[in-house]
């Protein structure tokens, strides 16, 4: 039986921390724990809730900078922004329905992840948004590091580093990014019946191309019929959904090149616009790996893979082969998810599919407990880098006391 | 810098025998003539001949002389191009400096998946021009980007004019193959994107050669705008400029350039290179904005609109590829123009908000009367990096520390607005002391921790960054002990 307590304050969290080290006695850390099956089960008998971080402490949209809580929920950071028409270019991703959790849960949350969705490869990663921290260490010290201006150097970029760490080095108290101005317009095409062999090189020629598409994803069919929006097209065959914004003008001009782009590569292909909401809710589907909480992968383990995109399709068609599977492509092809009914031993499959394949990582994002614990849920790490992680997390929290084998073991 | 360490300044013979086992003839360096050239970087106020210079030609070689070092108790301090202006690359007396110059090639260009693999001593434009035939280019464009190399950009997480769009280095790296003292080689990220695990290659960048030597970077090529187009602005005073600045980021545009000179730097420029800037103002804003046709053409527009709103007393629009080359000339040239107003000329590298500018030019003003040494100011104000340029005259006894002591004064005002000490040239030698302006003791000990798990011994550039040097075995004691703190008084949920 886990242990639940909740901080009040920075302050508590330090104290909660500093406990610990000394005790070596290690805490599992949520914000509202809608993660908490992402990454491997931690291995900690008492938890420690830091939603009453909450709360944006600073917001200047003409400086383009934000700060806040780390257990602010995104849903607040992502309405403030709205009121301003502004955003967070990386779009995070909303994994509720992948985990059945309520909720995109914290800033503090995402960071630990390092998680952005679809505009991704064209606007960055939620680490390239990251300007700074402060942070309790697992010695139970407070520090900060980075600062709330756009182009610093000055020390090392431990914010970057405290990004995809999964709360393994520092608990976050308050958390810097940089914020940028939403589109003025915004688009979403449907193509449909574009196979996969034909689909992957046109999302890789839309992405290098002067219209700078700002989402590319290819939905086969069995996927495509499971979001609402698509179905229609999605019955019929494979998906193809083009994302174009900037100015009204921009997107007007765009998007009469990007059809006639689409055309040359496929001559019979159905174009639709998708209404503005119905384009929201499929990328955030898209976005969150959401088609693979359907009722038809219930029990699925399910991964996502980022991979060169021009190998793409070679990965997928491995890792198709296994049968009893299904997949989607998002960032051009560059980000695979893939889902597939629960088998021993399919990792070692996967993740030979990307050694064969030009490289690359895949995380085994949705299983359960047993499983992630059996299972490297991210990708293994030659003998001196995994040297080097240790002795970076034994840096940071010697006492290894923070979410201990959320990552690796003995991380 | 570090006491030398009379045992290995004893051993110089010896030292320089070993690295001739491993580079044979012409890889090692250790005449008087030879080294003279690598006794500074571009922070030329500060000189040190080393022990010699090593110059390997493959990873196998850096990795080499980086276990000889570590086993022969050598500090070694890395060089790309050498064009540091926070002395990144200053030596030691008692250590070899690690040239990567001669691994200079580029690998392979992968169009299809936008990137590039090259070696650290190939220059940041020569990697543009080795993709310009396709139309893609590298984003980060220092302005020494003909001189400095991507291994040093990637130390120092080079900037350049186009960062509020595109990013500094470590927005355009997507993978890198680096070296540790010990000798062990280490790859990161590669052609894909967000590789997990701890983002060491996010550390590394910026890292300013004290974690490990990089051997190979991957970089991002980006497609060349379809267009691009500029805007000159004259303003009667800064406090204009600087609105005209918000009011452009309010309005949801991000230009790819937006560019700050004041009074001083405008007539310098002007005298050297004739770009027709106005001299009958305080300020000028050069505003770049690219990418699709159309599109430019309407933001071009808007930003004209908010500039009059502002009281723009000046203002001219490229309307080709030549006017706009023309507009940025100033610009470009503008620190060798400085440079002809005094014999020497000190450059600075504060981030400040941008709103805080007008208060912060102000300030500056006042500091340079007090200090009795002109200031001319350049600013990236697209993303508030400032680069205040002190004259002076090093031939004048005491000139020099006073233009370092202005400088220091500088870069804390630029702190007390709730900047940083430097945008984009590195901590170095130059601002290492200054570092407890903004970062206090546990910030501090939490960075050199970090160092302390690549380089527990301190042997790679040691005495840069940090304006103490503390023993990892001292940083990583933990001072709290089992039964010596209460359990805090947490409600339970």
């Amino acid at each position: 039986m886990t242990d639940r307590f909740r901080v009040r304050d920075a302050s508590d969290l330090q104290e909660a921390i500093a406990w610990a080290a000394a005790e070596s006695v290690p805490w599992e850390i949520v914000g509202r724990g809608t993660k908490r099956r992402l990454g491997r089960p931690v291995e900690a008998a008492r938890m420690l809730d830091l939603g009453a971080l909450s709360g944006i402490t600073l917001y200047e949209p003409d400086e383009l900078v934000l700060r806040a809580g780390s257990g602010t929920p995104i849903e607040d950071i992502e309405a403030a922004l709205a009121r301003e028409g502004q955003h967070l270019a990386f779009e995070p991703p909303d994994f509720s329905a992948l985990f059945g959790a309520g909720g995109a849960g914290t800033l503090g949350g995402l960071v630990a992840g390092n998680l952005s969705g679809s505009r991704r490869p064209m606007a960055g990663s939620l680490r390239d948004h990251l300007l700074g921290v402060e942070a309790v260490s697992g010695r139970g010290e407070v520090f900060k590091a980075g600062g709330r201006v756009m182009k610093n150097v000055t020390g090392y970029d431990i914010p970057r580093l405290m990004a995809g760490s999964f709360g393994t080095l520092a608990v976050a108290t308050e958390i810097t990014l940089k914020v940028l101005p939403r589109p003025e317009a915004t688009t979403t095409l449907m193509l449909g019946g574009i196979a996969t062999a034909v689909a992957l090189p046109l999302l890789r020629d839309l992405a290098a191309s002067a219209e700078e598409p700002t989402g590319l994803a290819h939905l086969p069919q069995s996927i495509a019929s499971e979001i609402v929006g698509l179905q229609s097209l999605g019955s019929k065959g494979d998906v193809t959904v083009v994302r174009i914004e900037g100015t009204t003008i921009g997107v007007a001009d765009r998007l009469a090149r990007v059809m006639a782009r689409c055309r040359q590569h496929d001559q019979r292909t159905e174009v639709a616009e998708l209404p503005t909401d119905a384009a929201k809710h499929v990328w955030r589907e898209l976005g969150g790996g959401a088609p693979f909480a359907a009722e038809s992968f219930r029990g699925w383990d399910v991964w996502r893979l980022s991979v060169v995109p021009s190998e793409s399709p070679a990965v997928a068609a491995r890792l198709m082969a296994q049968g009893g599977c299904a997949l989607y492509f998002d960032w051009a092809g560059g980000l695979i998810w893939f889902g597939h009914s629960p088998r021993r031993g399919l990792h070692e499959a996967v993740r030979g599919a990307l050694v064969a394949h030009g490289g690359g990582h895949a995380t085994l994002f949705r299983a359960s407990n047993d499983t992630r614990r059996q299972v490297p849920v991210f990708q293994p790490q030659p003998d001196a880098l995994a040297a080097l992680s240790r002795r970076i997390k034994q840096a940071f929290d010697p006492r290894g006391v923070l979410n201990p084998g959320r990552m690796y073991a003995g991380v | 810098m570090p006491e030398p360490d009379g045992d290995v300044l004893a051993r110089r013979e010896a030292i320089v025998a070993g690295l001739r086992r491993i580079l044979l003839d012409d890889g090692v360096i250790a005449d008087d003539e030879g080294l003279k050239p690598y006794e500074s970087d571009g922070l030329t106020a500060y000189r040190q001949v080393p022990i010699a210079v090593a110059l390997p030609r493959s990873t196998r070689e850096v990795a080499e002389i980086l276990r000889y070092c570590h086993d022969e108790g050598v500090k070694v301090v890395p060089r790309g191009g050498g064009t540091s202006l926070s002395g990144g690359a200053l030596p030691l007396a008692d250590g070899i400096v690690l040239g990567l110059g001669r691994l200079n090639r580029v690998l392979s260009i992968d169009l299809a998946n936008r990137c590039a693999v090259v070696q650290p001593g190939v220059t940041n434009l020569a990697i543009s021009q080795a993709v310009a035939h396709a139309g893609f280019y590298y984003a980060p464009d220092p302005s020494s980007q003909i001189a400095c190399t991507i291994g040093g950009n990637v130390a120092e997480n080079a900037g350049g004019l186009h960062c509020l769009k595109y990013g500094l280095t470590t927005h355009n790296v997507l993978g890198i193959e680096l070296v540790t003292i010990a000798g062990d080689v280490i790859r990161l990220g590669g052609r894909h994107l967000d590789a997990e695990g701890y983002d060491i290659l996010a550390v590394m960048t910026g890292s300013e050669g004290l974690l490990g030597v990089v051997t190979e970077v991957t970089v991002r090529l980006l497609r060349k705008p379809a267009t691009a187009r500029a805007v000159l602005l004259g303003f009667a005073g800064n406090p204009a400029a600087g609105a005209c600045v918000a009011k452009i980021i309010a309005a949801g545009i991000i230009p790819a350039g937006m560019e700050m000179m004041d009074r001083d730097a405008i007539h310098a420029a002007e005298e050297f290179c004739h770009a027709g800037y106005p001299l009958d103002v305080e300020a000028i804003l050069i505003v770049e904005v690219d990418g699709f046709p159309s599109e430019v053409d309407a933001l071009v527009d808007r930003v004209q609109a908010i500039a009059k709103g502002v009281g723009a007393t000046h203002l001219r629009v490229s309307h080709s590829e030549a006017e706009r080359t023309a507009l940025w000339a100033g610009r470009k040239n503008a620190l060798p123009a400085v440079g002809r107003l005094a014999p020497d000329y000190y450059v600075m590298d504060g981030t400040i908000p941008r709103r805080r500018l007008p208060e912060v030019l102000s300030r500056i003003a006042e500091l340079s009367q007090r200090y009795a040494l002109r200031v001319a100011n350049v600013f990236h104000a697209g993303d508030g990096n400032l680069h205040p340029l002190i004259l002076y005259d090093a031939a004048i006894p005491g000139e020099l520390e006073r233009a370092e002591e202005l400088g220091s004064a500088i870069l804390t005002a630029c702190v007390e607005v709730g900047g940083v000490l430097t945008g984009e040239h590195g901590v170095g030698v130059e601002k290492r002391d200054l570092m407890g302006t903004m970062f206090n003791e546990r910030d501090l000990a939490h960075q050199m921790r970090l160092k302390c798990a690549f380089d527990p011994d301190a042997r790679l550039n040691p005495g840069k960054m940090f304006p103490t040097l503390h023993r990892c075995a001292e940083l990583g004691r933990l001072h709290v002990h089992a039964g010596q703190l209460r359990f805090p008084d947490l409600p339970r949920f």
